[in-house]
């Protein structure tokens, strides 16, 4: 029995909170509520340079050589920090297609490109309400173009292409688009946390080379189920941090003469917090192991991860600003940038219930089996 | 990470299978589950044969020393001697208390000749060892305790009242703390001992529980005489030995009680909602999701203990996750279950109840195990206080003479 990180890891780990903690404090998040500053362009290039980009890539196309654990350990750190980068767009999904279902030569135009940080992806498949479904992509792909109209897409209105979700004649399938080209309209749109901006794409007859390896939904469930666990793991790091947050203030804050965190009401609370985090981190942890060994068994630890992490950062995101009171309630307090990205990342790649129900239908899988 | 076990792990894995396939048959998780706790006089005959039989194979008392009838072994090998127990159908463990968390403390502080009396029978079944600390008005607050042991002569005599003592109507021993100076703060005036439980001056009356059974008691001392080989700790340590005696329980983790998530599955499989199965309406379907999360993530929680107790580290108070999750999604579950059956869910026939009437004993047994061993609150205090650094509840006894407070109990 080893689960636990490898030494490595946690070397990462180490290495990406001391850089974070200097180069992505609460003060750049805040700042990319309004507009995004330079700083977070920055920051990006930056993590290229690290490496970052390019953890879990293929090292013939600039990829870094790590696997899941160290893919891992980063969304967590960037989920705990509010990173206002779109790694789990940019890297976890777009460039995870292009790795998963791309040709060679789409691999060796993109990924080390994206790797460096010289260009960035978009991941389009959500068209407005509803949850992740073949029925739910009405774009259509014909005769190597695009029509259709995707909403909300990550890092749409920065990004220089994207991989869009549309229906050939065989149904699902994945094509990288030029998002400079011809056909192409993005409007930005709010979005419930602003520091991670996203757009609205419509494309008209818009040209588009399709994923050779994305043909059906299957494929794109695959993907999302990939995503998944660094999505989780970003959402675990979030909940880390608004708990000791929490835990901080009820420490140094007093009424009726004592730290409000000796009173019963807020170590209660506090603790339940404590509890689902944990139970979030030890399903994480698991999925991790899946997604680098285990294949057969990444759909349920997947969404097992995705369903517990999501709840749990509501819950440190809530209960953060509650443990604060009225100043929690501030727009200059930190506590609602991580309730703006619980809930972002909770619809980031289809609702709670979208993963309770995959959760459930590969559940009867693994039972069938 | 990877989940396999080390070559000496798989190793003790593959004895112990062994021995439990040679000896028990498989669990059948359709077949009626016992009653909580209840133990007659044949289950208890049988789980003192089991004991023995576990014992003389070397796989009870796993990490005890060798020199007391131990195997020496490691915290991982009683994790994966639990994990296999678990999937074969063995007698209720009466033998838990005993040999967690008494025989343990009277290593820490008995003298040679009382363990070369006691330690052995206890592990080979055949004396059964309880744990008398909790009083009437001394539950989550149990350095509170009233019972007074006081000196005579060379001997101690002591007089009171404990209450939810698990088994003592079928112990043979136990270990009691008692306060000895009631005049110095309450964690100071204690003093552990073992007693004999059927000396005279101890009386068991059984309590007769809401889900039914009699699985703890009341234990009376009238003037119930003690020599001093029998005291544990110096006089006033009591507060010590009783941690050393706690800590023990730690480990003492277990599978979740049933009715757990398997068996809701199963159940909404089984029944049926609107002429289609439970488990095909979404409704049910999201209730079952959101236990399934937390089982697991409970599940893997207990990999990272596992992780932490291979490396020869100690888990901490972190492990009362699992007694506030299990309890309170027993409960949850068993209601829910209930309320899968509609009308019939009130029924807790055997004969007529799904599953033997597992849902509604659970939902019985519930209340029990939100307070037995911890309740909810403790275990919440525990981890903000001891996990989260949380200052502590300020506490107007704390510093005060016992007796100066005591009327008002």
């Amino acid at each position: 029995m080893n689960f636990a990180f490898s030494d490595d890891s946690r070397l990462l780990r180490d290495q990406a909170r001391r850089f974070l903690a200097e180069r992505c404090p609460a003060s750049l998040v805040r700042a990319a509520l309004d507009a995004a500053p330079p700083q977070a362009a920055a920051l990006w290039r930056e993590m290229a340079g690290l490496g970052w980009l390019g953890v879990g890539l293929p090292e013939a196309h600039g990829g870094a050589g790590l696997g899941a654990e160290a893919l891992c350990v980063l969304a967590e750190e960037l989920g705990r920090a509010l990173a206002p980068v779109p790694f789990l767009s940019g890297r976890c999904l777009a460039a995870e297609a292009i790795a998963q279902c791309g040709s060679p030569a789409q691999q060796a135009a993109w990924l080390p490109r994206l790797a460096a940080g010289e260009a960035t992806a978009a991941f389009a498949l959500a068209e407005g309400a509803g949850d992740p479904s073949p029925g739910a992509i009405r774009a259509r792909l014909r005769n190597g173009r695009i029509d259709g109209t995707k909403l909300p897409v990550a890092d749409g209105m920065n990004a220089d292409i994207a991989v869009i979700a549309a229906q050939d004649a065989d149904g699902p399938v994945l094509a990288l688009v030029d998002l400079a080209g011809p056909g192409v309209e993005r409007q930005p749109m709010a979005m419930i946390d602003p520091s991670l901006p996203h757009a609205n794409v419509t494309c008209r007859a818009a040209p588009a080379e399709r994923l050779p390896g994305a043909a059906g939904w299957n494929a794109i469930a695959a993907l999302l189920d990939r995503a998944a666990v660094p999505a989780a793991f970003a959402a675990l790091g979030g909940a880390s941090a608004a708990l000791e947050m929490a835990v901080a203030y009820a420490k140094e804050r007093h009424a009726f003469g004592r730290a409000i965190g000796s009173f019963q009401a807020i170590k209660h609370k506090l603790a339940d917090v404590y509890v689902a985090v944990e139970l979030a981190r030890s399903n994480a942890w698991y999925a991790c192991w899946a997604l680098e060994r285990d294949a057969g068994a990444l759909p349920l630890a997947a969404a097992t991860a995705k369903v517990s992490a999501d709840a749990a950062f509501f819950q440190a995101a809530k209960e953060n600003i509650q443990t604060h009171g009225g100043i929690g309630f501030t727009w200059d307090a930190d506590p609602h940038l991580f309730y703006r990205r619980a809930m972002l990342l909770a619809h980031a790649l289809g609702g709670p219930r979208f993963w309770k129900e995959r959760m459930m239908a590969a559940l009867e899988t693994a039972n069938a089996a | 990470m990877d989940f396999d076990d080390t070559p000496d792990e798989a190793a003790f894995r593959a004895e112990a299978r062994a021995f439990l396939d040679a000896n028990r048959p498989r669990k059948d998780r359709a077949r009626a589950a016992p009653r909580y706790g209840e133990v007659d006089a044949a289950e208890l005959a049988r789980a003192k044969a089991w004991q023995a039989r576990k014992a003389a194979a070397g796989f009870a008392g796993i990490t005890w020393p060798r020199e007391w009838g131990g195997r020496g072994g490691s915290p991982m090998q009683q994790i994966i001697w639990n994990q296999e127990e678990a999937g074969y159908d063995v007698p209720y463990d009466v033998f838990l208390i005993g040999l967690g968390m008494c025989i343990p403390t009277l290593m820490a502080y008995a003298g040679r000749p009382v363990l070369e009396r006691y330690v052995r029978p206890a592990l080979r079944g055949e004396e059964i060892w309880c744990q008398l600390f909790s009083e009437p008005a001394a539950g989550s607050d149990v350095a509170g305790l009233c019972t007074r042991a006081e000196r005579n002569g060379e001997d101690w005599v002591v007089n009171g009242q404990k209450v939810w003592t698990s088994g003592a109507h079928f112990c043979d021993f136990g270990l009691l703390l008692a306060r000895s100076d009631p005049a110095v703060p309450k964690h100071a005036g204690l003093t552990a001992f073992w007693i004999d439980m059927k000396a005279p001056g101890v009386e068991v009356r059984p309590i007769h529980q809401m889900s039914g059974g009699s699985h703890f008691n009341e234990v009376f001392f009238t003037d119930l005489r003690l020599a001093d080989r029998q005291r544990l700790g110096a006089p006033g340590q009591g507060w010590k030995v009783a941690l050393t005696t706690l800590m023990n329980e730690r480990l003492a983790v277990g599978e979740p009680r049933r009715p757990d998530i398997h068996d809701l599955i199963a159940l909404a499989r089984a029944v049926a909602i609107d002429g289609r199965p439970a488990i095909a309406d979404p409704a049910v379907r999201l209730k079952i999701a959101e236990w399934w999360a937390d089982s697991a993530g409970l599940a893997y929680t207990r990999f990272r203990t596992m992780t932490a107790l291979s490396r020869g580290q100690t888990p901490g108070p972190e492990n009362a996750i699992a007694k506030v999750v299990n309890a309170a999604r027993l409960q949850a579950i068993a209601a829910y279950g209930m309320d899968l059956l509609g009308q019939a869910g009130a029924i807790a026939d055997p004969a007529l109840a799904p599953m033997a009437g597992l849902f509604q004993d659970g939902l019985l047994a519930a209340p029990g195990q939100r307070i037995a061993g911890g309740t909810d609150e403790i275990l919440r205090n525990i981890i903000a206080e001891r996990v989260l650094g949380l200052p502590a509840e300020p506490r107007v006894d704390k510093d005060m003479p016992f007796n100066r407070h005591a009327p008002a109990r």
